[in-house]
C-alpha cells in the first residue's frame, strides 16, 4: 500500500516538474541567468514554481504535523536537528556549481528519463556515482552517518 | 534559445510539487528530497527501500502519463555536452548529499519548514549556480 502511495506522489511529483517547466534545462538556466535580465531572455518562471511548491507545502504541513503521526507510517522521518557546520555551507556549494552546468537537478534528472535521452542516462549515471561517493565519505566521519538525509 | 516566461504553468505546476511533498509526508511521514531518495536506493538497504524504488518510478512515469493524456511532452533542451554533464551529474550527486538536501530537500521542503540550514543551503546553492551559469555562458 505504502509502496502504491508513494509510486502515486511520484507521478503527481513529476506531474509538476513537467507542468512548472522545471524539468526544461534551458528553462532553468534561462532563470539562472541573471545577466540576461538587460539583455531580455531572463525567464523569472522558476521564483513561481518555488512560491507554488513553498506555500502549498507550508500551509500542508501546518495540517499535516497536528497529528501524532502520519496515516499509513509509525512516525515523522525528520531531518537532524538544525546545526549549522560546514557541510551545510560546502555541499550545497557543490551542488550549485553542477546545478548551474547543466541545469539539472536530481528530480528533473529521473523525470528526464522518460524522454529516453542517452545523455540524461549519462546525467543520471554520473549523479549516482555522486551520491555514492558523498555516502561513502560521510559514512566515514561516524559523527556525521546521522545526518545523512530521509 | 529564449524560454517564455509561464506564469500560471509554473505557478500550477509549484503547487503540484507542494501537493506531492504534503502526501508524501502526511501518508508515510518522508521528506520529498529528491536526492536523500536517490541515496537511500543505493546499499545497504532497509525496510523502506521499495517506496524510494516506487517513487523515484513515478518521477519517470510521469513522462508517460502526459504523453499518453496530451500527446506530446514539454520541450528538453540541453545546452552542455557529454563532458560537462558527467561533470554536473558528479558535482550534483556529490554536492546534494553532501549537503543533506537539493532543490526539493532544501528548496522546497525545507523552506517550508522554516529550517535555517535549509534556507543556508538554498541561498548557497543558489548563489553558486547563478555564479556558474553566468561563467559557462558569458566568460567561457
Amino acid at each position: 500500500m505504502t509502496v502504491l502511495i508513494q509510486f502515486i506522489v511520484g507521478i503527481v511529483f513529476g506531474l509538476g516538474l513537467l507542468l512548472s517547466g522545471m524539468s526544461n534545462p534551458e528553462k532553468v538556466l534561462n532563470f539562472l541567468d541573471l545577466a540576461a535580465i538587460r539583455t531580455g531572455g531572463w525567464d523569472p518562471s522558476l521564483i513561481l514554481v518555488m512560491a507554488g511548491a513553498v506555500g502549498v507545502t507550508l500551509a500542508g504541513f501546518r495540517l499535516v504535523f497536528r497529528r501524532q503521526r502520519p496515516l499509513l507510517g509509525d512516525r515523522f522521518h525528520l531531518p537532524p536537528p538544525p546545526t549549522l557546520d560546514w557541510r551545510i555551507a560546502t555541499g550545497p556549494a557543490v551542488f550549485g556549481i553542477g546545478w548551474g552546468l547543466a541545469g539539472i537537478c536530481p528530480g528533473p534528472a529521473f523525470v528526464a528519463l522518460g524522454y529516453g535521452s542517452p545523455a540524461i542516462v549519462l546525467f543520471v549515471v554520473a549523479m549516482m556515482i555522486g551520491i555514492a561517493a558523498a555516502r561513502m565519505l560521510a559514512s566515514r566521519q561516524p559523527s556525521l552517518t546521522a545526518a545523512l538525509p530521509e | 534559445m529564449i524560454t517564455e516566461s509561464t506564469a500560471l504553468t509554473a505557478l500550477a505546476g509549484g503547487a503540484l510539487i507542494g501537493v506531492a511533498a504534503v502526501m508524501l509526508m502526511g501518508l508515510t511521514g518522508r521528506i520529498a528530497g529528491v536526492s536523500g531518495i536517490a541515496a537511500q536506493m543505493l546499499p545497504p538497504w532497509d525496510g523502506a527501500v521499495a517506496g524510494r524504488f516506487a517513487f523515484v518510478a513515478g518521477l519517470v512515469v510521469a513522462t508517460l502519463v502526459v504523453r499518453v493524456t496530451t500527446g506530446s511532452l514539454p520541450p528538453l533542451t540541453l545546452e552542455a555536452g557529454p563532458i560537462a554533464l558527467v561533470a554536473a551529474g558528479l558535482l550534483v550527486g556529490f554536492g546534494a548529499v553532501w549537503g543533506n538536501g537539493c532543490t526539493s530537500g532544501h528548496g522546497v521542503c525545507g523552506i517550508a519548514s522554516l529550517s535555517p540550514r535549509s534556507i543556508v543551503a538554498t541561498l548557497v546553492f543558489m548563489a553558486t549556480a547563478v555564479a556558474t551559469t553566468f561563467l559557462v555562458r558569458h566568460v567561457m
